[in-house]
């Protein structure tokens, strides 16, 4: 201070031709720098998050939508069921050549004559492989339809899909491409006659794993995760609370106590791959449960949940004023009671939302799965907890290693599914906060 | 009787407990319950309690340690000159063999069986005809044990439920005929709850013990087969998996490239989300106005939400493409050259990307922080005609540091741990480089890859993931405690 006053002495005399000069406007200007650098952070992370979803949403949205072909198919009584039989169980039944009734059909539609092997191979390659399966399905399901001729829609294949999309470019030359001119005449011709159409996905919903485009969904992936999830909720919300009542609100100021709670905070940071470790050695190896099955998966993500949800509640219960224990005590009622009937309820909405964003955070994790073999193909739904099954972000992760066009666009789809999800349990977590939040 | 059908009895047993308990308490003191030690339903809870916590207790022991004791005793029922040639392996799979042909034998008839007993060549058609097909050739010797397994199944389930039912009627009558008005059931149900409660908090300590021990059996045993100094200090990443005709292959397994690569990727994400995140905290904390923070706020900590899978897939499909192809584009402009200098898979990638998903982390943590220096010494540093950015240069930031520190601290463990960015953005070679432009790998794109595959955990190319988990786990647990201490510490200056 004494340094400035001498300094400020010796300039006393130019103090007479105006204003100290106190670089007054540099440092409004590193002001107004300072200001922008801050704005353009915020600006930056916000783009981020724009550019973010603005892909996933461009490259996705269009897999809600699945191009899909009608066809007048005869159930030819010959082609299905030669002998006559009509038993359901039957291979004959299983194993009869159904693409064949949709490649017929197919012809007609397209005038394509019965010698013409060239076109006839150009048009059968406009359909989907899952085609066998639809109509199999649906004459087991309904015997009675063989030997009439029905209108249904069809899956077109996923080239076909891509290419109806827009998403290949029809103008380089016809061999670096996955549809051939011919093709695409067909398309143009079906689509005009109203039978080549857009239709919504939903087979993307309901069905299970495949190799081919066309026919993947994330149906076993949603059940799986499902389970994931009901075990997580059934196991770390119980858990997670009786172990928060106690250090908050029954456990001693001891040595023991505060090694549980710094462990507590630890394990919060522990990386998640870590717990996929722990889930390999300790529930598959030393315990033998399944590989790939929901309830490995299940665990360890009730294990990476339960420090957040520990964490959650004992801010809530916390957050809940003394004088709401005193009273309780101060009528007679014992300290179990006093939690139980009285701290407990006012701590429960604080308590829900920490487990729904628990639950949040388990339902997009990845990498622990991975570790307990839940990338494995899986086709059919699990039955149980203990069946092999996958989850929605290991269903992405393994989607986003196939090269197809088409692949992109479904795990695209995927994720805006699994954000989706994601939205609405954090959604619902706020507007829970909002309602029933309390300030005392 | 099966485990859910006993399970179901001692509930039900115990919820008809409840209700006979509370009502016989009643009855004690002919409806006057102010004269009961407790209310009703806590005599209810005393017996069911008791009518199910033992019951259920003893049903998981026998759950977890009848199948360990039968194997045993099927490992010891293999001929002693056929155990001598075994090695393990071979012995967990005649024990699976077992099993299979003691399932199939179940569903044979008592003329079939004997058929079956005769020999194994005999046996084979028998079970396939009924559905059971067997994996490999058998001896004659697994049927005896077959026989032997399924004898000591039954007994075992025979003795379970006995003791299982015993218990738990018998917990039943005891709590019943204990109940008079001076029982002090409150007390002790809250006793067991409270007990309840202990055992539910020691679930955080064994989970610590059960990441710590198993790892470290693990890795012991990878230990065993590599040693450690090749291990920690190797500069070459090379696990070749055995093959036929050289199952000794010995991998090198040397960490130091992949350490070198998970923390140039935490790094450059660290680049990336300091700066944007510290501005943005200072920002909001310090210059936004109440509306634009309630907007602001909230979207940058969307974020934190989108899984790390959905930012994997960005940098792959997004990020990656576009920094390959703008270098293309500026070596093009630059010499003429069109192959780019960036990999699709390169650690700018790959921190890019992070250093995007942590944004949040860094701008909360430090806002926090920064939002709990206090109100005089901004004021003074004001009232002394600083302008708002000096004053959070020289006064805000120093006083916050320690905990801004912390913060970084624990954002650095995090994109040390992350995996899902990295293996999907980051390659598989493990590089010693330091030109950000080349793929480079990491600790836990290693754990995934040795790990994903059906693979048998004796072989140092599976044992080596838990080496690197327990690396991992304890490089990050040091970064915590260490952010931890620093946060606390600070923490205590103000309050």
């Amino acid at each position: 201070m004494t340094d400035a006053t001498l300094t400020s002495g010796k300039t006393a005399p130019a103090r007479k031709t105006g204003r100290r000069d106190i670089g007054l406007k540099g440092r409004y200007a590193a002001e107004r720098r300072f200001r922008a650098y801050g704005l353009i952070a915020i600006g930056l992370g916000l783009l981020f998050l724009f550019l973010l979803l603005a892909s996933i949403i461009m490259d996705g949205y269009t897999a809600f939508r699945q191009t899909s072909i009608q066809l007048n198919i005869n159930f030819d009584e010959q082609v299905i069921d030669p002998d006559g039989g009509r038993d359901t169980s039957s291979m004959a039944m299983l194993t009869a050549n159904y693409p064949l009734l949709a490649q017929r059909a197919l012809y007609d539609e397209l005038g394509i004559g019965e010698d013409d092997s060239d076109a006839q191979r150009d048009a059968n390659a406009l359909l989907s492989q899952g085609v066998r399966t639809q109509l199999r399905d649906m004459v087991i399901s309904n015997p009675d339809i063989i030997g009439t001729t029905q209108p249904v829609w069809v899956l077109a294949h996923g080239d076909v899909d891509s290419a109806f999309k827009g998403q290949f470019d029809l103008s380089i030359d016809e061999s670096r491409r996955r549809v051939n001119d011919r093709q695409v005449a067909y398309m143009d011709q079906l689509a005009e006659d109203n039978v080549l159409q857009q239709r919504f996905n939903t087979g993307l919903f309901v069905n299970g794993a495949s190799s081919r485009p066309e026919t993947a969904g994330m149906g076993v992936a949603i059940v799986g995760s499902f389970y994931m999830m009901l075990i997580v909720l059934v196991l770390a919300l119980p858990i997670g609370v009786a172990a928060s009542i106690y250090l908050e609100e029954f456990a001693p100021k001891n040595r023991l106590t505060d090694i549980i709670e710094v462990n507590i905070n630890n394990l919060a940071a522990v990386p998640s791959i870590v717990y996929g470790l722990l889930g390999l050695a300790v529930f598959i190896n030393f315990v033998g449960l399944p590989r790939s099955a929901a309830i490995v998966g299940g665990l360890v993500l009730t294990l990476m949940t339960l420090p957040t949800i520990i964490i959650a509640t004992r801010a809530a219960l916390k957050a809940v004023p003394p004088s709401i224990r005193d009273a309780a005590l101060g009528v007679g009622a014992s300290k179990m009671q006093t939690v139980f009937h009285h701290v407990l309820p006012l701590a429960a909405p604080g308590i829900l939302t920490g487990t729904i964003i628990g639950l949040a955070t388990a339902l997009g994790e990845t990498a622990p799965l991975l570790l307990i073999g839940m990338v494995a193909f899986v086709a059919d739904y699990p039955a149980t907890p203990f069946d092999p099954s996958t989850a929605l972000p290991v269903q992405i992760y393994m989607w986003s290693n196939q090269a197809e066009r088409a692949f992109v666009e479904r795990t695209s789809g995927a994720i805006i599914i699994l954000l989706g999800f994601l939205a609405v349990m954090n959604i619902t977590a706020i507007i829970l906060r909002r309602r029933f939040e309390r300030r005392w | 009787m099966s485990v859910a059908l006993l399970v179901t009895i001692v509930l039900v047993l115990g919820a008809v407990g409840y209700l006979v308990g509370a009502a016989r308490s009643r009855n004690v003191v002919a409806g006057e319950t102010s004269k009961l030690h407790s209310r009703p339903g806590y005599y209810g809870s005393y017996v069911l309690i008791w009518a199910t916590i033992p019951a259920l207790l003893v049903l998981a022991a026998w759950v977890f340690t009848a199948p360990v004791v039968i194997e045993n005793q099927i490992q010891a029922s293999i001929p002693a000159n056929e155990r001598i040639d075994m090695s393990p392996t071979q012995q967990g799979l005649a024990v699976n063999m077992v099993e299979s042909i003691a399932r199939g034998l179940r569903l044979l008839t008592e003329q079939e069986m004997t058929q079956a007993t005769a020999g194994f060549v005999r046996l084979r058609p028998l079970l396939a005809e009924k559905g059971v097909a067997l994996a490999g050739e058998g001896e004659d010797w697994m049927i005896g044990s077959a026989q032997l397994l399924n004898r000591l199944t039954d007994t075992s389930r025979l003795w379970r439920s006995i003791l299982v039912l015993g218990l738990s009627f018998g917990g039943f009558a005891l709590a019943f005929i204990q109940i008079r008005a001076r029982l002090r059931a409150r007390n002790r149900v809250e006793g067991v709850i409270h007990a309840g409660l202990v055992l539910a908090s020691t679930v955080a300590i064994l989970t610590t013990i059960g990441i710590v021990l198993s790892m470290l059996s693990e890795t012991g045993r990878f230990f065993s087969e590599v040693p450690p100094q090749d291990f920690f200090f190797g500069t070459v990443w090379d696990p070749r998996f055995a093959n036929a005709e050289d199952p000794d292959a010995a991998g090198q397994f040397g960490l130091i490239p992949l350490l070198a690569g998970t923390l140039y990727i935490a790094f450059v994400a660290m680049l990336v989300a300091v700066p944007i995140g510290l501005f943005a905290a200072v920002y909001m904390s310090e210059y936004a106005g109440p509306r634009f923070r309630a907007i602001a706020k909230p979207l940058l900590e969307v974020l934190a939400g989108i899984p790390t899978i959905v930012y994997g897939f960005f940098a792959l499909i997004t990020v990656g493409p576009f920094l390959r192809d703008l270098s293309a584009q500026i070596s093009g402009i630059a010499t003429g050259d069109v192959s780019g200098f960036i990999s699709a898979q390169s650690v700018l990638t790959a921190g890019l990307v992070m250093g995007i998903m942590l944004i949040p982390f860094v701008s909360s943590l430090s806002d926090d922080i920064i939002s709990a220096v206090p109100r005089s010494m901004r004021d003074g540093s004001l009232g002394l005609g600083a302008t708002r950015s000096e004053t959070v240069k020289r006064v805000i930031l120093p006083a916050a540091l320690p905990g801004v520190v912390g913060a970084l601290l624990m954002t650095a463990s995090r994109a040390i741990g992350e995996t899902m960015i990295v293996v999907m953005a980051a390659g598989i070679a493990a590089n010693l480089t330091i030109n950000p432009f080349e793929p480079m790998t990491t600790v836990t794109v290693k754990i995934v890859s040795q790990l994903t595959g059906d693979l048998e955990f004796t072989s140092p190319q599976t044992l080596v993931a838990f080496a690197l988990g327990i690396t991992l786990f304890f490089i990050t647990l040091a970064l915590n405690v260490y952010a931890l201490y620093i946060v606390r510490k600070y923490r205590e200056q103000y309050e």
